[in-house]
């Protein structure tokens, strides 16, 4: 393995690279999981983003009508999972697989013409940059403007729980959404808004794989990935920042096995395709022990059904 | 009881469906296991059913049937509805196939990739993929600049291992120097992963990529790279034009004709069909120019040869990872051989997983 420094840049790009999808669906869960609403239908929504992205970008040959649609298109699903769940009072967990299942069916039927149609390069940014300064360059420069958004979008994340009024909106509508109804807080109009935003955030995710990370469409493109955003929430205890290390390190770790194949060291490879789960769940379980800080994270309500007596 | 009832009168109607247009025509059922626009596997079958419908041929198709008893169900309809002979185009189809068959003596049946013909209307068929990868060898060798090859395998089974084999034998034969690297991914489809193991092999040195998975994604990833790399299972040219040497093409349509039109004359009988090169059943897709007018006129001879039988992509000596001969010199490999191969041959890096 050439282990030189403009090695590791160029891998380190590549891992934030493939990290991105993850990244961006599970800060979208999260929102809607501190408004405790429960929604398993991430996978469903990231591949209806996907085949929305591919076939606008197809039919407008424009990419920002394909991201934004795809966004949309997430919006829209997850409406259907909203009005199901805050209006309708239907179980979570049930209508989030049900979503799940509907969005591969639908994108598979939706998909049926956009088969074998090459994808559009998708406008990276300071390529120039990239080439000339090693290492920092391919880690820095290079890359699509969704993946700097997606690296920015925890931060945001959490400076929007913390520091703003909405934020804490949105936390004690997950926390208590009796006492927060109480306040004269709209807790269903909250929670939509929450659902709504996870959808577009899935959607976006879905998009970043069919328009730019492989620019193409084929069913089932998601391959679980919503699962494993969903998953990250949890064990990264609802903390933004941690849903990015948990993303960077299972993105990293997958990519490293990879690499570990190639180069021809001598470990089952079963246990190399195991391991960006086994270390991701390691690291975030190690990372947050602290109880204290796990109770102040976690949404009391989350996945139970609520509605105000009249 | 009345359960039954309602899926006999169900299957009842679907049956006068089927049987108001058909008359007392030859017809013919295929069972797909994907959607016929996957771009790959299904998508050639389905090319192989065009075929045998511009040949006068009436078909009909059933796609995106899960292995298991759905299958059962679905290829018994097509035997109950008139179907005189039914091609079941996944692995996993074998045990439906042959307890259908059993009660439809009359009804032929085709099954893909299996090897179980348990009663004398069943035939199974396959295609020697590997005499393609002899020749996706000989072109990488002859391309590499860094003697890299970088293979992504799906799973440990002797379909792939085969060609690792073949690729890697006919590389070692015009470049001593080659290596193999290969990548396990563990899935036949999964873009994402396809691509980031094209990348992972790209990174550690390889300038041609090889793949053993359904999508489109490792010729992509190879095309940005500015590396070589081969289509699979159908002609993927457009989707890398720059990066394609050539493509393995499974051309199921020659088959499928001959079979269809043998069952209409009634000269059908049961084989194991194991069809490669020289049938037409393997197919190389268009030659990339940048190979250069010489190298191409040596694999297009090769490719002559290997259909003649001149030469033969396992010719002895060939020997193990630890150098055990398997194949003694003068000899080529056997189908048996073939068939369950499970070792690597010396010069592949890397155990098989178990």
């Amino acid at each position: 393995m050439t282990l030189d420094i403009s090695f590791i840049g160029i891998l380190i790009g590549s891992i934030m690279a493939s990290s991105v999808p993850l990244i961006l669906a599970a800060s979208g869960e999260l929102i809607t999981e501190r408004s405790g609403v429960l929604n398993l239908g991430v996978e469903g929504m990231m591949i209806i983003g996907a085949i929305s992205g591919f076939a606008l970008m197809v039919i407008t040959d424009n990419l920002f009508i394909a991201i934004v649609g795809s966004m949309l298109s997430g919006v829209i699903i997850s409406l259907i999972f909203g009005f199901l769940t805050q209006s309708l009072l239907t179980n979570h967990v049930a209508t989030g697989l049900a979503l799940t299942i509907f969005g591969i069916g639908l994108s598979a039927m939706l998909g049926k013409n956009f088969v074998g149609i090459p994808g559009k390069e998708f406008p990276i940014l300071f390529s120039s940059l990239r080439e000339s300064i090693p290492f920092f360059g391919p880690i820095l420069f290079g890359h699509s403007i969704v993946l700097y958004f997606a690296f920015a979008l925890p931060f945001l994340t959490n400076y929007f729980l913390k520091k703003t009024k909405l934020g804490l909106v949105v936390r004690a509508v997950g926390d208590s959404p009796v006492s927060a109804s109480n306040q004269g807080i709209n807790v269903i109009i909250v929670r939509y808004c929450c659902i709504l935003y996870g959808g577009a955030m899935c959607g976006l995710a879905g998009a970043y794989l069919s328009l730019i990370y492989t620019p193409q469409w084929i069913e089932n493109m998601t391959a679980g990935r919503g699962w494993i955003a969903l998953a990250l929430v949890v064990f990264a205890t609802w903390s933004p920042i941690k849903v990015l290390i948990g993303a960077l390190i299972f993105g990293g770790i997958t990519i490293l096995q990879l690499h570990m194949q190639a180069i021809g060291f001598r470990i089952p490879v079963q246990f190399l395709s195991a391991l960006p789960y086994l270390m991701t769940i390691i690291v975030l379980v190690v990372i947050s022990r602290d109880s204290r800080k796990i109770k102040l994270n976690t949404p009391t309500s989350l996945g139970r059904i609520f509605y105000k007596e009249k | 009881m009345y359960k039954n009832f309602f899926r006999y009168l169900i299957s009842a109607i679907f049956l006068l469906g089927f049987s108001v247009n058909s008359n007392a025509d030859f017809k013919v059922g295929f069972v797909y296991v994907g959607p016929t626009g996957d771009h790959g596997w299904t998508f050639q079958h389905h090319e192989g059913r065009n075929a045998v419908e511009a040949a006068g041929i009436k078909t009909t198709f059933v796609e995106s049937v899960p292995e298991g008893a759905d299958a059962e169900r679905v290829i018994r309809q097509l035997a109950q509805s008139g179907h005189d002979l039914i091609f079941t185009t996944s692995f996993g189809y074998m045990d439906p196939t042959n307890k259908v068959a059993k009660d439809f003596p009359n009804v032929k049946f085709e099954h893909a990739t299996g090897y179980k013909r348990e009663h004398s209307n069943v035939s199974t068929y396959s295609a020697r993929f590997y005499e393609g990868r002899t020749l996706l060898g000989h072109i990488a060798g002859k391309m590499t600049k860094t003697n890299t090859i970088g293979y992504i395998a799906s799973f440990p089974i002797p379909e792939v291992i085969r060609g690792i084999n073949a690729m890697t034998l006919a590389a070692q034969k015009v470049n001593p120097n080659i290596k193999t690297k290969i990548v396990w991914v563990f899935t036949w489809y999964d873009p994402g992963k396809e691509a980031e193991a094209a990348q992972a092999l790209i990174d550690q040195g390889a300038d041609v990529i090889m793949q053993h998975t359904d999508s489109t994604a490792p010729v992509q990833t190879a095309e940005k790279a500015g590396v070589w790399s081969f289509g699979q299972a159908s002609d993927m040219q457009r989707f890398a034009p720059k990066s394609i040497l050539t493509s393995i093409i499974d051309d199921w349509a020659p088959y499928y004709v001959e079979r269809a039109i043998a069952a209409r004359d009634g000269s059908w009988n049961q084989q194991d069909t194991w069809h490669g090169l020289k049938e037409g059943m393997v197919a190389m897709g268009p030659y990339n120019s940048a190979m250069g007018a010489d190298l191409v006129k040596e694999v297009e001879q090769l490719q002559k040869d290997l259909a003649s039988g001149k030469v033969h992509s396992f010719t002895g000596p060939i020997y193990d990872q630890k150098g055990n001969i398997l194949v003694a010199e003068g000899k080529v490999a056997d189908d048996g051989m073939l068939a369950g191969m499970s070792v690597y041959v010396k010069g592949v890096e890397g155990d098989i997983p178990k």
